[in-house]
């Protein structure tokens, strides 16, 4: 009959109408900000940098400022400036630091790929996204102070992919080892026994 | 003759036009529609004559979102103009990688694991369910259903885009397919919880159909609105639903039979008048195909790596040559062609956009139409300025 | 009967005389009138303000959300923060524009929208102005509002608009036909055109249960389907809403006006509508009738409200559910639908009117054939109306 079709439709604008009473997934709005979406791990947002110690976020981080990912970002947001000194790291190795690193996320797309390139696990992406700020071009430069975030924060946000991060960081740190103590004992090894000074003779009294 | 005749208005598909209007005859009226309008999804512009209320030209004018992709593609590495595909097609971003990273691996020869292939079909798959359903909601949007379908559509694209985001990181902008697999495996509880959306999305399918399929006013509307002949639609080289509502069976999933879809079972519905309600029809048959084919794969995905173990992320160089890699997006095929010299970055990038080689045909769909049909007749090609102007 | 004593029933009434009491007589009808005035702009005032929230809510819940609720508890001081944004908004006229018909033209409307509401019954003794010809003062003052519309149109110098302005008004005087004519069985029934007297006429019930109001015989279903689908129409709703269709390329009649003439606009269409339904209520529904003898110790206005407030629903419901029509569509289904339509009609009712004697077996018959030819002729003027167009099945490659 000519009008069946708009009853039907009318039948289901009202089952709606009473499901978004009486069921969750016919009234899907999250009333922001009183109640909150929980996201999922792998929710990425601006990158920030991976310290080791959350007591001196500047000083232990893992950025040895290879440049890699300001060269590989694609609307090159990143902007480094290596140091003209070396620091102990996190394992007591000299390294080369960031004098400045700082990532425009007015220009940021957010494309992981500074993540993807960094050999150091030292740039991950960040999930906070309430970083809204009054000045459209100071307030949207992070600078490296703002970007390092220790690595229990890195735990809390992205638990498996830090797990997984210390993991392979701790096994590349133990192989370093072994190869450092089979180096050193191969060194000890092949090399000719240095006679030590003569025994002194008993008696003999310069 | 009937009440929801559009026969005084239809002409046939060339540009021969009835002049039918009586007393308010007097100079033709040209409007400009947009760039901002609320109906031209996106910022686009239609320069359109009417005598009266009868479309006599209409000149379609883009460019408003031109961000300059391919000459860019020919600076940067081949890695990096990946998430720029994402941008092209915006609501379609896992489909624009696909074809973006087919293309390159075209070019390198490079191999894909299984279970990332499986994986790039689901993805796929679930994007052209995203892409149709918010099809469905915009066209009855335009033709004026205050919301309505357009929110049930949104809600189901939601589900979606969840599990996009719990994939990739991102709803839209995923950035996820790599040269030679995918960037991540699926993590734990992923694949049981695409399994859940998709045995939904039946029932949700058919809820949507019983708001608007049977509707009288909806196939006033759209039905014989818009024709477009299968001649016209192969020679202008339209394609995916567009080109398959007129009847013509040419879809790239069985035509080029990339990735795995010859393992998978699944139909190419056709349409027979070309017009816009074949158009929607079209769309929403093949929703239900693409969930056939979604438990398929969901249900046949094998364990494994999902990247290529030899596939270099940086200082990728492929060797000089060629190569045009086309998939079936939602929107039509999708291709890209790429001229390497050896070099990191490409020597020639070419998009092949669906929406802009399907809209050169919309003066030939409006002429005779009213103005309130060249908008719906506008929603039903389906377009996405982000891909028209790149 | 028992309700008439009853305090709450003649509250109204009671509070206007105990507030003019101090007044000589012979001013006393002056007074009551302007306390009439202002009782009808104050409560289709707070009603307009509080149904543009409803639609809102209902809308959202529609689609699954919550709608309106910032402002105020449930967003109930939404409709006072819109009117305030309207006021303070900046009144932009054009210059080549016909200044004094462009300021008429929302007063015009609003004032004959207004007037509409003098001769609806709203309770047993609420009604405003008592006329004999009280049908044909109400449609004669609500056709009137459709010169406005023209005017806005012409005084906004602009061709566009103009041209939207003969659109709508094409809209608004075809439905102006079936409209009138699903109310004229009403008066062939009720033998008046007073709308207290049409009231009266449906009083009663039928074996003590069943009330005698005109939408439960089966002309005056038919009747109701017309009247309301027209309803919708005439106060440019969905889905005949292509005179305010924001997707639409040609400009409505409405582009040059802003702030609160264009509220002023808003506030006219939603009077249109909740006076049509008052209409309703009062031609077809029994008026502010009980539908039960034993709820009738609810007040008569109380139940008007119900009856209002049930047809202004279902106004919302049809809004967030079709999608609109196009304009040459729009004057075919009332030229070819629904005017073929009530005339049958009015047939249909004449037959009920004749065969009203008819004893025992007889009543079935009546009533079979009242629905015969009621349900004939929809059935086949829909039949050749959705001939062109209908479901589809679709082959695979």
């Amino acid at each position: 009959m000519f009008g069946t079709g708009l009853l039907q439709g009318l039948a289901v604008t009202a089952k709606n109408f009473a499901g978004s009473f009486l069921v969750r997934e016919r009234f899907v709005t999250t009333q922001y900000p009183e109640e909150r979406t929980k996201l999922p791990e792998a929710y990425r947002n601006f990158p920030f940098l991976v310290s080791e110690s959350h007591d001196d976020p500047l000083g232990t981080l893992r950025c040895v400022a290879c440049q890699i990912c300001e060269k590989e970002c694609p609307p090159q947001c990143i902007y480094i400036e290596k140091s003209r000194d070396k620091k102990p790291d996190a394992n007591g190795k000299m390294q080369i630091y960031p004098a400045i690193f700082d990532i425009d996320t007015a220009v940021c797309m957010s494309c992981q790929i500074c993540v993807e390139v960094c050999p150091f696990d030292a740039i991950k992406m960040d999930q906070v996204f309430e970083i809204a700020v009054t000045n459209r071009f100071d307030g949207l430069m992070l600078d490296k102070h703002a970007l390092a975030k220790p690595n229990e924060y890195f735990h809390s946000i992205h638990p498996t992919e830090a797990a997984e991060v210390d993991g392979r960081l701790a096994a590349s740190r133990r192989a370093a080892e072994e190869k450092a103590r089979a180096a050193a004992a191969a060194k000890a090894g092949a090399k000719p026994a240095v006679p030590g000074p003569p025994p002194p003779t008993p008696g003999a009294q310069p | 003759m009937s009440l929801f005749d559009a026969a005084p208005f239809s002409a046939p598909t060339g540009p021969v036009v009835r002049a039918v209007h009586d007393d308010f005859h007097g100079d033709l009226l040209e409007v400009s529609m947009g760039p901002h309008h609320p109906s031209t999804h996106g910022v686009f512009r239609m320069n359109v004559t009417l005598d009266g209320e009868t479309v006599v030209k209409l000149k379609p004018v883009f460019g408003y979102l031109h961000r300059n992709h391919e000459k860019i593609a020919e600076n940067t590495s081949y890695l990096s103009s990946m998430p720029y595909t994402d941008r092209l097609d915006y609501l379609c971003s896992m489909t624009n990688n696909w074809a973006y990273a087919l293309a390159v691996e075209k070019l390198s020869g490079q191999a894909v694991p299984d279970r990332a292939e499986y994986l790039r079909v689901i993805l796929a798959e679930l994007t052209r369910l995203l892409n149709h359903t918010c099809l469905a909601g915009f066209l009855l949007q335009d033709g004026g259903a205050s919301g309505t379908p357009l929110m049930y559509a949104f809600r189901e694209r939601e589900k979606i885009l969840d599990l996009f985001e719990s994939l990739s990181g991102s709803r839209m902008m995923c950035n996820f397919q790599r040269f030679g697999g995918c960037r991540t495996d699926a993590p734990d509880g992923w694949l049981a919880a695409a399994r859940r959306l998709v045995d939904g999305y039946g029932g949700f399918l058919d809820e949507f159909e019983r708001l608007l399929t049977g509707n009288e006013i909806l196939m006033a509307r759209t039905q014989g609105i818009g024709r477009l002949s299968a001649k016209l639609a192969v020679s202008a080289g339209v394609t995916g639903p567009m080109l398959r509502a007129t009847g013509v069976a040419y879809d790239l999933r069985k035509v080029d039979g990339y990735g795995f879809y010859p393992r998978f079972d699944f139909r190419i519905p056709l349409g027979a008048d070309g017009d816009t309600y074949d158009r929607y029809m079209v769309r929403v048959l093949e929703m239900r195909e693409s969930i056939k084919i979604l438990q398929q794969a969901l249900r046949d995905i094998p364990a494994g790596p999902v990247m290529d173990p030899k596939a270099r992320l940086r200082g990728f160089r492929p060797k000089p040559g060629e190569a045009y890699g086309r998939i079936e997006g939602p929107k039509g095929e999708i291709g890209f062609f790429l001229i390497s010299e050896g070099g990191p970055s490409p020597y020639r990038y070419r998009v092949r956009p669906p929406s802009l080689i399907n809209l050169t045909i919309l003066e030939d769909l409006c002429l005779g139409h009213s103005i309130a049909d060249a908008v719906v007749i506008l929603g039903s090609i389906d377009i996405v300025l982000g891909e028209v102007d790149r | 009967m028992k309700t008439t004593s009853s305090l709450l029933e003649n509250a109204p009434v009671l509070l206007r005389d105990w507030a003019t009491a101090f007044l000589p007589a012979r001013a006393r009808w002056f007074a009551d009138s302007l306390i009439d005035i202002v009782a009808i702009l104050a409560v289709f005032g707070l009603l307009f303000a509080f149904l543009t929230l409803a639609e809102r809510k209902i809308l959202g819940r529609v689609q699954n959300r919550p709608g309106p609720n910032r402002a105020g508890w449930f967003g109930l001081l939404q409709p006072f923060a819109d009117g305030i944004k309207m006021l303070t908004k900046e009144d932009v006229v054009p210059a080549a524009a016909d200044q004094v018909l462009h300021f008429l033209a929302p007063v015009v409307l609003l004032a004959f929208s207004i007037l509409t509401f003098a001769v609806i019954p709203y309770g047993r003794n609420l009604v405003p102005l008592d006329l004999d010809a009280a049908v044909v003062f109400f449609f004669a003052a609500s056709s009137s509002t459709e010169l406005a519309v023209f005017m806005a149109g012409w005084a906004s110098h602009n061709k566009y608009s103009l041209f939207a302005a003969m659109r709508a008004l094409a809209q608004l005087v075809s439905y102006e036909l079936p409209l009138l004519l699903s109310v004229v069985p009403v008066a062939l029934a009720t033998g008046t055109l007073s709308t207290t007297g049409i009231v009266a006429a449906q009083a009663g019930w039928k074996w003590g249960l069943v009330p005698r109001w005109l939408v439960f015989t089966p002309w005056g279903a038919a009747a109701f389907a017309v009247f309301m689908v027209s309803a919708l129409a005439e106060s440019n709703r969905s889905p005949f809403d292509l005179p305010e269709a924001e997707s639409e390329l040609i400009a409505g009649h409405l582009t040059e006006y802003s702030g609160f003439k264009y509220a002023l606009f808003f506030m006219a269409e939603y009077f249109g509508m909740c006076a049509l339904s008052g209409m309703a209520v009062t031609l077809f529904l029994g008026g502010w009738q009980a539908p039960l003898p034993a709820l009738e110790f609810i007040p008569s206005y109380a139940w008007f409200a119900v009856k209002l407030l049930a047809l202004l629903s279902g106004f919302i419901w049809i809004r967030a559910t079709l999608p609109r029509l196009r304009i040459d569509q729009l004057t075919r289904l009332a030229w070819k639908l629904l005017v073929p339509l009530a005339l049958v009609n009015l047939v249909t009712a004449g037959f009920w009117e004749l065969s009203a004697g008819w004893q025992g077996a007889h009543q079935p018959l009546r009533w079979a054939v009242a629905i015969v030819l009621v349900a004939g002729p929809a059935l086949l003027l829909g039949r050749s109306l959705g001939s062109g167009i209908g479901p589809r099945t679709y082959r695979y490659a």
